[in-house]
């Protein structure tokens, strides 16, 4: 297999809130692979924004990279203190695209501006040649008219084009990796779809490798290559999108999966999990999920498991595939949902 | 069951809303749009933001006044000017539920006066007494302890909130509920959670719905009818699964084209249809609102019932 180019290390990321420690992420592990499509996906305070944060260095400032490492291009993120060190790789060789175009753009400035500056500071592009770059890149994001759209304020356009506004920002400077925050959740369904074609049409173009950050498992069958779940600060499940969905192994990514509209019946209620997510102020003894878990075993509340092989490609973080585990058949709904789309499919 | 032996509980007759922008010409918001809410049913509304999907809500719940048409619940007329007495009676039976949890509840007020602030404006309760019992009944109805009568709404994560939303809308006891994108802003397994909840509700209660949403996927597992609105024009409308099966007007195709699948079988090779709206040529042919299968209807000038009619079979 080829070298990976990010490689995360049994990351621990602390924050420190109102005198009291919350540990947002367990000992996370993952790697990235050149030029692949990985979508990252948990519920909201699983983590996964906060992940992906450390790799640009935009953790907020009561949190900190507790242990761990981020191998990048030789060197090691987790380390990283000063700004000046971040300015080499936020923006430059890491890029990050938000959820919420209305908020990540600085509704004072100008459209072509906001694009110009990232050019200007991370490609050594100044005056004409940077306009004309940035009048280049709005196209290639699919904006009509770009001469006059440079010269608009964010306010002057719809939430789809600020999105694609942002991507353009993002894309700009010819990113090796760009990770993608909920790129769509704000955004109409049609107009959902064109912004994942138009993020994909990039990537092919640049060659980037792409991190997607989302709770709609709908988009993670349209856009990703590998998934990683996450639950309460820690990665449980990873494998290809195929593995995933048609052969889960973990309990959770089992509730999540059962839990969409999709696979529901009509008239009968909808699979939901019990609880709520744990508490990441206390420290957590065994599996997270087990106390959600209605087939948690006697050791999911004593030891944390450990990740089992499942494929080459394919690990679970769950005691039940360890060899002594009773066999526990995974839900009715993710048996059927291979043959639910059978008809579509061909 | 046809519609004909099903009671109307609420009718929508050529309702246009209007806003008064700058210009001269008022934004016309909602156009000339007709349908029925049946007594039990689900009617759930679909369209992308702006569509006016929410205009139609609100105008149901008279928050925005309407331009011309009539809006009818029980038979009788709600909108414009009321008599008192049904002026109350409908400020208790309609209720709407809000699509965001963090934004529509008074941060200042306990959760005890968020969910009695509809029963102290109709003075909807005998004595002290008789309001505490009301509010742990709502509370217990939505899955909540009354104890949490004294709590503030930030102490509350976002699925519990939007029940505290359910109970103020249910302590008015009304018939019709409408909610507006009620699950959009909350997490994937909190809104199977909200989605039962709203189901069970509708089951012991015997509750009408009118359910507004962007989400087809999840409109398709909740509702019994669907409407599909664009630009303020309803431009299909059909029982659920009729629709999804044959969707006949190219904006409710290019809708149902983009609902993302948890497959990636299916995702990988999608085509998504994009929808022009100058595909029609409405110049001399003016679109009208017609039945082209049982109980389906959809928004099309004549050229295009034909078509319709060739691809119904």
């Amino acid at each position: 297999m080829t070298e990976p180019i990010l490689s995360v290390r049994d990351l621990v990321v602390k924050f420190s809130l109102r005198g009291q420690i919350l540990t947002a992420i367990r000992g996370a592990s993952l790697d990235l692979y050149p030029g692949e499509t990985l979508a990252i996906v948990g519920e909201s305070g699983s983590g996964k924004s906060v992940f992906t944060k450390t790799w640009i260095g935009m953790l907020d400032a009561n949190g900190w990279v507790d242990s761990g490492s981020i191998l990048f291009e030789g060197k090691d993120l987790a380390k990283f203190t000063r700004e000046r060190e971040w300015l080499t790789i936020r923006g430059k060789k890491i890029a990050m695209v938000f959820q919420d175009p209305m908020t990540a753009l600085n509704p004072l400035r100008t459209v072509g501006m906001q694009i110009q500056e990232a050019l200007e500071l991370h490609q050594d592009m100044r005056g004409e040649q940077a306009k004309a770059r940035t009048i280049e890149i709005l196209s290639e994001v699919g904006i009509d008219i770009p001469e006059v759209r440079y010269h608009q304020y964010p306010h002057e356009f719809s939430g789809g084009m600020r999105q694609r506004v942002v991507i353009a920002i993002a894309v700009a400077c010819n990113p090796r990796i760009l990770i993608c925050d909920e790129p769509t959740t704000a955004l109409d369904v049609t107009i959902q779809a064109q912004i994942l074609e138009l993020i994909r049409d990039l990537q092919r173009k640049m060659g980037a490798t792409l991190v997607y950050i989302t709770h709609d498992l709908g988009v993670v069958a349209n856009v990703a290559d590998r998934v990683a779940v996450m639950y309460a600060g820690e990665i449980i499940e990873y494998g290809t999108v195929d593995e995933i969905f048609f052969d889960p192994r973990h309990p959770y990514t089992w509730a999540l999966l059962s839990s969409l509209p999709q696979l529901g019946i009509k008239g009968q209620p909808l699979y939901s999990i019990a609880g709520t997510p744990p508490n990441l102020f206390t420290d957590i003894q065994g599996d997270a999920f087990a106390p959600r878990n209605p087939n948690a075993l006697k050791i999911d509340s004593v030891r944390r498991p450990p990740f089992f092989q499942v494929s080459p490609t394919h690990y679970a973080k769950t005691w039940l595939l360890d060899p002594r585990a009773p066999k526990v058949e995974p839900p009715e709904t993710i048996r059927a949902l291979r043959s639910k789309y059978e008809r579509y499919a061909q | 069951m046809t519609q004909n032996n099903r009671e109307p509980l609420v009718e929508i007759k050529n309702l246009t809303v209007e806003f008064k922008g700058k210009g001269r010409v008022p934004f016309r918001a909602v156009d000339d749009v007709s349908f029925n809410i049946y007594k039990g049913e689900t009617f759930g509304l679909v369209g992308e933001t702006g569509s006016g999907k929410t205009t139609i809500g609100r105008a149901i719940v008279r928050i925005n006044p309407t331009a011309s048409g009539e809006i009818l619940f029980r038979g009788q007329k709600i909108n414009g000017v009321v008599p008192k007495e049904l002026d109350r009676e409908v400020t208790r039976k309609i209720q709407m539920i809000f699509q965001d949890p963090m934004a529509s509840l008074n941060e200042r007020a306990k959760v005890d006066y968020i969910v009695s602030e509809g029963l102290y404006n109709i003075k909807g309760f005998t004595d002290e007494q008789d309001r505490q019992a009301k509010v742990s009944k709502a509370l217990l109805d939505v899955g909540l302890l009354p104890e949490f009568a004294s709590r503030f709404p930030h102490e509350f994560s976002g699925g519990q909130r939007q029940r505290i939303g359910i109970a103020r809308a249910l302590i008015m006891e009304p018939e019709f509920i409408i909610a507006d994108e009620p699950i959009s802003s909350l997490d994937v397994s909190i809104r199977a959670q909200v989605l039962n909840l709203l189901m069970s509700l509708q089951k012991t209660k015997g509750l009408t719905y009118l359910f507004i949403s962007h989400d087809l996927s999840v409109v398709r597992f909740i509702a019994d009818r669907i409407g599909v609105i664009y630009k303020g024009r309803l431009v299909e409308l059909a029982e659920t699964e009729e629709l999804f099966e044959h969707p006949f007007h190219p904006y409710t195709r290019a809708l149902l084209s983009a609902i993302p699948i948890p497959d990636p079988r299916i995702e990988k090779k999608k085509k998504v249809l994009v929808y022009d709206p100058t595909c029609h040529d409405y110049s001399t042919d003016k679109p009208k609102w017609v039945e082209i299968r049982k109980d389906h209807f959809v928004l099309a000038n004549d050229k295009e019932i034909r078509q319709y009619q060739a691809m119904a079979g």
